[in-house]
């Protein structure tokens, strides 16, 4: 026993040094695992709060870009509702009823706080939380295409993992065709990304354009991601090809978080199947 | 740099210099000072290493929670603490009698220099290593770990000379 007491008392610094770098590694090992909930982050109410101020006074200074892309988004839907209208005198005079009309996702606006794009581990926070019904799992767009999924949320604020992420990895395809892929980040460039395990017979051309697939219960299908600039011809297993993002990831202003209401039905069938 | 609420200013002032202004500087789209860990360097020297541990490993967890960095930044601050004593018995020659009365104003610039140096490289190649967390771009790490201890000592001996007085 007082042998032991003399170790702790010859050794207490060095005891306590590795007991703080203890608790850092287990905390950076829990942030680097999406599944589990976690601790140190920027959902609390604190920092959160903290970053709103901030982002009260900063938002000023991206007034004129930010109504630049309201513009620019109304003019693009205003299009597809014109293709709309044309579009629905040719169909067969089937009746639609609209009672057993049934919506599969709700969009919500918010608005980024804080922005990370040069880590290889990037999150992004966002000034509504679980107060606005966002939940773990939902996915985040903007006008220009995808940002990320929503990681952690507390009572006002929510962290969304960033598509700049390595440990992001989300389905995407061809547009007009069926082949798909799988959305990676090297942790190299913020403008760009890669698409991996795409099959070699996809007619891959520089300047396709690369949307989400809905192959996952989070992202709708159609969303825009970006356009293929690179083509790996080698004999690499994973078929790399490098994507161009449409959005600009460095600079974020508003948001819309995407609720899929059929999320619980398409998990059920899908476990059922596997069992 | 002996006073509490000096310390405390010193804290604060550091956070919050970080987290809201270095943060963004991002020259060349990846190179950002860490200038916080200056908190190692102006704590005075004790020989009771508990306090300056549990600080500065305070510091560097504040600093993660406002960067979304798990605890890369609290490791690492931690780890320059602790090494620090050693590093000031070897380039400055002092033993635990001289702790009190040493300042780094006193000491001339090439030892501050070494000093300094040293505990800026350790500290950020072990947040660089730790913010990779894989041997696969290791290059970037290395580069990253050489501009930005550039920015941080630049930052760091402007500041100095800013702040000390003539006297």
């Amino acid at each position: 026993m007082q042998q032991l007491i003399f170790f702790i008392q010859r050794f207490k610094y060095f005891l306590f040094f590795i007991l703080l770098e203890s608790i850092a590694f287990s905390l950076i090992l829990t942030n680097l695992n999406f599944q589990k909930s976690k601790f140190v982050n920027s959902t609390n109410s604190i920092v959160g709060g903290i970053y709103t101020q901030k982002s009260k006074i900063t938002s000023y200074f991206n007034l004129k870009s930010e109504n630049q892309l309201l513009a620019a988004e109304n003019a693009r839907l205003r299009n597809e509702l014109q293709k709309k209208v044309f579009a629905t005198p040719i169909k067969d005079s089937t009746i639609v009823d609209t009672v057993r009309y049934f919506q599969k996702f709700s969009f919500k606006s918010g608005k980024i706080i804080s922005n990370n794009y040069n880590k290889e581990f990037n999150f992004l926070t966002l000034d509504i939380g679980k107060n606005q019904g966002i939940e773990k799992e939902m996915a985040v767009i903007n006008s220009l295409g995808i940002v990320g999924i929503i990681d952690n949320t507390s009572d006002k604020y929510a962290r969304v993992q960033s598509v700049l992420n390595k440990n992001s990895k989300i389905n995407a395809r061809l547009r007009n065709s069926n082949y798909f892929g799988t959305l990676d980040w090297n942790g190299d460039d913020y403008r760009s990304i890669q698409l991996i395990d795409i099959p070699r017979q996809a007619p891959l051309k520089i300047g396709d354009t690369i949307e989400t697939g809905g192959k996952s219960t989070i992202f709708p299908e159609g969303i825009l991601i970006g356009t293929v600039s690179k083509i790996n011809r080698g004999n690499s297993a994973e078929n790399r090809v490098l994507i161009k993002l449409f959005n600009d990831m460095s600079s974020l202003g508003t948001v819309y978080v995407i609720k899929n209401f059929d999320k619980l039905e398409i998990k059920k069938i899908e476990n059922l199947e596997n069992e | 740099m002996n006073n509490p609420f000096k310390l405390f200013f010193l804290f604060f002032s550091l956070l919050f210099l970080q987290v809201f202004i270095l943060n963004n500087i991002l020259l060349f789209d990846a190179i950002n000072p860490y200038l916080y860990i200056v908190f190692v360097f102006l704590y005075p020297l004790k020989e009771n290493k508990i306090p300056i541990l549990f600080y500065s490993f305070l510091l560097g967890l504040l600093v993660d929670f406002f960067s979304d960095t798990g605890g890369i930044h609290a490791f690492s601050i931690t780890v320059i603490a602790h090494i620090r004593l050693f590093f000031v018995k070897v380039y400055f020659n002092k033993l635990e009698i001289d702790f009190p009365f040493f300042s780094l104003k006193t000491e001339s610039f090439g030892k501050i220099f070494n000093y300094v140096v040293t505990l800026t490289v350790i500290h950020h190649f072990i947040f660089f290593s730790l913010a990779n967390f894989s041997f696969h771009n290791f290059s970037n790490v290395l580069s990253n770990t050489f501009f930005s201890s550039i920015f941080t000592l630049f930052l760091y001996f402007i500041g100095s000379a800013i702040f000390t007085r003539n006297e």
